[in-house]
């Protein structure tokens, strides 16, 4: 639900620093909020605890729908809506719809995962999302810790501060704006994974 | 570390139980099936059953074994580390290049020089003086121009091939300092780009046109090499990949890991939607265009619409095991990561490329006599055997982890 929610942010300048930042944190039982990366960081999602991702099985979705629609159409037009004889092939004529097929396919996912994708990260034209640090599209690596009623903003800070963290400051957000909104789960941190 | 991996008794029991079936099959078929009967078309389909097997299963083999050759060649020059780990079973494959690569030029050249019209009717040369498509090929399938360059072709193969190992091997005895492993890189990418020209002007282009496609002498198409290619690349990646899960499963290749396996996997699963993208142009062009020289081809193997042809089922067996078989079993990262699953497919993939080149020379040479008996199943054995025998001997006279080569770390912590 959306709320307006605190959080730490603390900004780290090195991969090396960051992971085992990123462990500790979880260690001392804070949840973090996110990682904001200026580029897709190999392992990071599994230092953090996220689950898999199901973006690829909801692409398999739209692919198997868009397999089905273009095949489904096709069939319809050329066997019983419109049946034309084109260079006396069969009116079933299958290997001429593969390609079409294909394309549609791809495109059924293509879109169908963008549009998911923005709907999972809470993305759409007109809304403003909360920057926590703008270089963190540039070359800092930016790590949101929520914060509950409970929790002692000094305590985190410094405890990011010794982590390695360059800059450290509290800031406040609304942290969701759609209904249902994703929350990424979190396993709780273990020893054994690392 | 750097000791030598000691082949298991049961390995060679193996070894030596294919080679020994595969020869029970060749000395039964050369008895029963007189080899150098009279070769006119129809007229002897035994011996032509025997030279079509032969054909078949010494192209597949020779053709999967050298692809191993490519792969190291095209992940020495895109700079690729992440093979390091299992190279030498990459190279091991690859070292069965020589042997296979004779016996195929013994076949081929017996097939040749023994006239034997009935595999390539483009032999037949009161044939070709009445025949304006094959008198107009003749500059190209003759039997003078296709030993050389055939010979040339796996020589090649062989000594590009030979100096890509040793120079892998040179490795073994020597900390390489930066500078060295630099100038150990360059002289790999030279020798990996020859090997490349050499491979595309052949295995890409011509080879598969002389050995195989010149079966159905006057038919052409011009995705045809690029679909053999296609073929026995997938082929080799899953053979280096079953030699992999067998190390692994011995407790050797110790930095092998399943970041590993899930490239391989995913290998054998491009290559097989690669496959079939060719397959399928090849297919649906000529089934547009329906030119009656063109669709001879597919008639020959799936027949119209009024008759069914006597490939129709392995035809779309071949489909089923080469496309819808990877498509859906490989597409989940589980799969690609659970060396059971790849080990299946691996051997899924083999076979059904074996089939695949099974549809490539028998309709054209035994049409509707095509069988599929011990004799058919029994061949392969042979060149399973042999390409165990080879690879076993060199993974187990080399170290089986090239512990110098400049990228192992980079394949040591691989992450996909």
């Amino acid at each position: 639900m959306a709320g307006i929610k605190k959080f730490v942010v603390g900004a780290f300048d090195d991969e090396a620093v960051l992971f085992p930042a990123v462990k500790n944190v979880r260690k001392a039982g804070y949840k973090i909020h996110d990682v904001y990366t200026p580029f897709p960081v190999h392992g990071l999602d599994h230092a953090m605890g996220l689950r898999e991702t199901s973006l690829h099985t909801a692409g398999f979705v739209y692919a198997c729908a868009g397999l089905t629609t273009a095949l489904g159409f096709m069939s319809w037009v050329f066997t019983k809506d419109w049946p034309m004889n084109i260079g006396g092939k069969p009116h079933f004529a299958l290997p001429a719809w593969i390609p079409i097929a294909f394309e549609l396919t791809v495109l059924f996912s293509a879109v169908g995962m963008v549009l998911t994708f923005c709907y999972l990260c809470q993305l759409a034209p007109f809304v403003k999302k909360h920057h926590f640090h703008p270089r963190a599209t540039d070359d800092l690596f930016v790590m949101a810790i929520e914060c509950t009623d409970k929790t002692n903003e000094s305590e985190v800070t410094n405890f990011l501060q010794f982590a390695g963290a360059k800059e450290v400051n509290v800031q406040v957000a609304e942290s969701g704006w759609w209904i249902g909104r994703y929350d990424k789960e979190q396993v709780l941190y273990r020893e054994e994974e690392f | 570390m750097n000791q030598h991996f000691i082949l298991p008794g049961s390995y060679k029991k193996w070894t030596i139980g294919l080679i020994v079936a595969g020869l029970v099959a060749l000395l039964y078929g050369f008895i029963m099936y007189h080899p150098f009967a009279h070769a006119g078309h129809g007229e002897n389909v035994n011996s032509t059953r025997f030279w079509a097997v032969l054909l078949q299963n010494s192209v597949y083999f020779l053709l999967i074994v050298n692809a191993a050759m490519f792969f190291l060649c095209a992940t020495t020059m895109a700079m690729g580390g992440w093979q390091a780990s299992f190279k030498r079973v990459t190279e091991a494959v690859s070292s069965a290049v020589p042997l296979l690569g004779v016996l195929t030029l013994c076949i081929i050249m017996a097939i040749v020089w023994g006239g034997r019209t009935d595999i390539y009717h483009w032999l037949d040369k009161s044939a070709v003086a009445h025949d304006k498509i094959l008198s107009g090929k003749s500059g190209f399938l003759n039997p003078v121009f296709f030993s050389i360059f055939s010979v040339i072709t796996v020589v090649l193969w062989w000594l590009l091939g030979k100096k890509m190992r040793s120079l892998s091997l040179e490795t073994d005895n020597k900390q390489l300092s930066f500078e060295e492993g630099k100038k150990w890189i360059w002289d790999n990418t030279v020798w990996a780009s020859l090997f490349m020209v050499v491979f595309t002007l052949s295995v890409a282009s011509t080879i598969p046109w002389l050995w195989l496609m010149s079966i159905d002498s006057h038919w052409y198409s011009t995705m045809y090499s690029w679909y053999t290619f296609a073929s026995s690349f997938v082929a080799g990646i899953a053979l280096i990949t079953l030699f992999v899960i067998y190390l692994k499963n011995r407790g050797q290749l110790e930095y092998v890991t399943e970041e590993h396996l899930h490239d391989l996997g995913k290998f054998m699963f491009a290559f097989s939607i690669f496959w079939t993208y060719l397959w399928f142009s090849q297919y649906m062009l000529i089934w547009y265009s329906n030119q009656p020289e063109e669709t001879k081809y597919f008639v020959e193997r799936i027949g119209t619409a009024e008759k069914a042809g006597p490939f129709k089922g392995i035809f779309f067996f071949n489909l089923i095991i080469n496309f819808i078989a990877p498509l859906l079993i490989l597409m989940k990262k589980g799969t690609k990561r659970n060396w059971t699953t790849i080990a299946f497919m691996a051997v899924l993939i083999i076979f059904g490329h074996w089939i695949d080149f099974y549809q490539m020379v028998m309709p054209g040479t035994l049409h509707d006599k095509a069988e599929m008996m011990p004799f058919e199943f029994g061949i392969p054995l042979l060149f399973i055997g042999l390409i165990m025998w080879t690879v076993g001997k060199y993974l187990s006279s080399h170290p089986l982890v090239a512990m110098n080569h400049p990228f192992l770390k980079e394949s040591i912590i691989h992450h996909t």
